[in-house]
């Protein structure tokens, strides 16, 4: 007999997911409603949450300032850039790890998670020596190189587990078919692996878009994208929340919109191999 | 032309030996049937001679052609798989059509051979689906639709019919066999059912342990087994084995009859009458408490009825009686 779920039942676990989202959403909103605040009203106390009156002034502020467009541009270069280069590097790798394991596999794949548990503060002095020595700092090339060397593993992990998930079987279909390698990877693999990729492609566009530590450490104006832009209202300025909220949405904005509308490929390609 | 040598091909995965080294030919136009229990190593085997596994040792010739170093792809041999291995993503039109696509062939000669073969298997209604769409038996029939348009060289099929269901089974193995009947072209064929060995074979290899214990006709293997493996592992159901006293009457370690070979009526063996199967055109009966063996089966033509704890008396054709010396191989 299956399960039987309750109205009751399906009642407080709606209520839950509610509360929970809301949690979670909830500093997102407060942020978008303080930037249509006056500095005043944002620092109101008690605060306030709807009924104030609704201003445009920060964000007009924020465009004389500086320059948005500047900021955006440099986040789309790296974050796509360092996502396809990334792709790029991490098909084949999890193609030979996937299909043609060796010995020291297991073992390879462990080490590149590990370097996801250093602290990349630990790193910083001498990568920021080497990209003086080199002339990379403040350049989107270094940030777009750092960024890919950081989100590798990720991307290597993602695809090698949706790759184990195709059967060898068809792999090997193809080989008897006549296929190279090369035609075995284009026509067969990738197309199979298309939901995986593209969740992927998608979650390290958003790793790489809100990366903050790297992107304030090694840039200075030229290449500084959006996490600079917001960082540049909170220190120098005092506190001034209205501001920096409505720098932080405008910041935000493009990849809550991306995220929105390819939420159903992201939840397919995380969930990806959970249930067969 | 699909003329297959091995000579001296083995096989192991790092120190286990799966393959020792064995020599068989296969001549063009052959049905071959590699037929053994479960890891006996014939699905190995297959595979080596595709070109999927590297072989560990000794050398492989198609044609006269040295191939042991070739990969699958420069083979020319067609693979079937025992999970069909289709591409989901493509219509049945274009699985077909990618061996073709692969050999750099022209859009109007694909066009026509992936119709052609198509005719053949009965797929032209189903040629825009995609596999997901299809039912076991049409996706078996476009796993072979892929290997024959290629006209290779030889046909490998790995354990085809063991996805499907058994009425299923019965009719595909009989595509397959006409299909042999019409190309003449060489198939090797794996399977661990010695009933599709004993339908479809000309000449069937017995593999144990990656040993070839036997390789001859059907009839020859049924009639003549080189060994205790080979005469219990061929026939169905199996066949009777007698060890001591009964054996030594006949001057060896232990004497094989099969259960067509016995007689129910007079005779010398007599035992009581324990499970029936009735099949119609024949019943087995298990015979326990013969002195002979813990339970002899007994296949009578036609409807024959006898009771659970009835005494039956038993007479095997001496004729047909197999004797075997102590190391399990068969005297002649």
């Amino acid at each position: 007999m299956a399960r039987a779920v309750t109205n009751k039942t399906k009642a407080i676990n709606t209520a839950i997911a509610w509360t929970v989202g809301i949690l979670i959403f909830f500093p997102i909103l407060w942020t978008i409603l303080t930037s249509f605040k006056s500095e005043a009203t944002a620092i109101a106390d008690p605060p306030v949450f709807l009924f104030f009156d609704w201003t445009l002034d920060n964000y007009t502020t924020v465009q004389e300032r500086s320059n948005y467009f500047r900021h955006f541009m440099n986040s789309v270069v790296i974050s796509i850039g360092s996502t396809v280069i990334g792709l790029a590097i991490a098909i084949p790798a999890a193609w030979a790890m996937a299909f043609v394991p060796g010995k020291q596999t297991k073992n390879v794949l462990m080490w590149m998670l590990s370097t996801k548990m250093l602290p990349p503060v630990g790193v910083l002095v001498p990568l920021y020596l080497l990209f003086r020595d080199w002339g990379l700092l403040d350049t989107r090339i270094g940030l777009v190189i750092v960024l890919t060397l950081i989100n590798l593993p990720i991307i290597i992990w993602m695809l090698y587990t949706y790759f184990r998930e195709i059967p060898n079987d068809i792999l090997e279909a193809a080989r008897m078919d006549g296929a190279t390698l090369r035609s075995e990877v284009i026509y067969v693999l990738l197309p199979m692996a298309v939901p995986g990729i593209a969740s992927t492609l998608l979650l390290n566009i958003i790793l790489a878009w809100n990366e903050a530590f790297w992107t304030l450490n090694l840039t200075a104006a030229n290449s500084a994208p959006l996490t600079a832009f917001i960082a540049s209202y909170s220190s120098p300025e005092g506190l001034f929340y209205a501001k920096l909220s409505a720098a932080s949405t405008m910041a935000i904005a493009p990849i809550l919109i991306m995220g929105w509308f390819s939420q159903k490929q992201l939840v397919r390609g995380l969930t990806f191999g959970a249930v067969k | 032309m699909g003329r297959i040598t091995l000579e001296k091909v083995r096989k192991s995965f790092g120190e286990t030996q799966v393959i020792p080294p064995l020599d068989l030919t296969i001549e063009d136009g052959e049905f071959v049937v590699f037929v053994g229990p479960s890891g006996c190593g014939k699905s190995t085997l297959l595979r080596l001679i595709a070109g999927l596994e590297d072989v560990s040792g000794g050398e492989i010739r198609i044609d006269g052609r040295p191939a042991t170093d070739l990969p699958p792809a420069k083979r020319g041999l067609a693979m079937v798989f025992q999970s069909y291995a289709l591409y989901p993503h493509m219509t049945v039109r274009k699985n077909i059509a990618f061996p073709l696509k692969m050999a750099g062939m022209s859009e109007d000669e694909k066009k026509s051979r992936v119709e052609r073969a198509a005719d053949v298997l009965n797929l032209t209604d189903f040629l825009d689906r995609r596999p997901g769409q299809l039912s076991g038996g049409q996706r078996q029939r476009v796993a072979i639709g892929r290997a024959i348009v290629r006209e290779p060289a030889a046909f490998l099929f790995d354990e085809p019919l063991s996805n499907l269901d058994a009425a299923l089974r019965v009719g595909m193995r009989l595509e397959i066999s006409e299909l042999h009947e019409r190309l003449k072209t060489t198939m090797i064929y794996v399977t661990h059912d010695q009933v599709e060995a004993m339908t479809m074979a000309d000449k069937i290899v017995v593999l144990r342990k990656g040993n070839i214990e036997q390789v001859g006709s059907p009839l020859d293997l049924y009639r003549n087994p080189r060994n205790r493996f080979v005469a219990e592992f061929i026939g169905s159901p199996k066949m009777n084995i007698v060890e001591g006293a009964e054996a030594g009457r006949h001057d060896a370690h232990a004497i094989g009859i099969r259960p067509e070979h016995i007689d129910v009526g007079e005779g010398p063996w007599e035992g009581k009458v324990g499970v029936s199967e009735h099949l119609g055109s024949d019943t087995f009966f298990h015979v326990h408490e013969t002195g002979l063996a813990d339970v002899l089966t007994v296949r009578a033509p036609g409807e024959v009825n006898h009771r659970a704890g009835d005494k039956i008396r038993l007479s095997p054709q001496l004729d047909k009686l197999h004797r075997f010396d102590r190391d399990g191989l068969r005297i002649t």
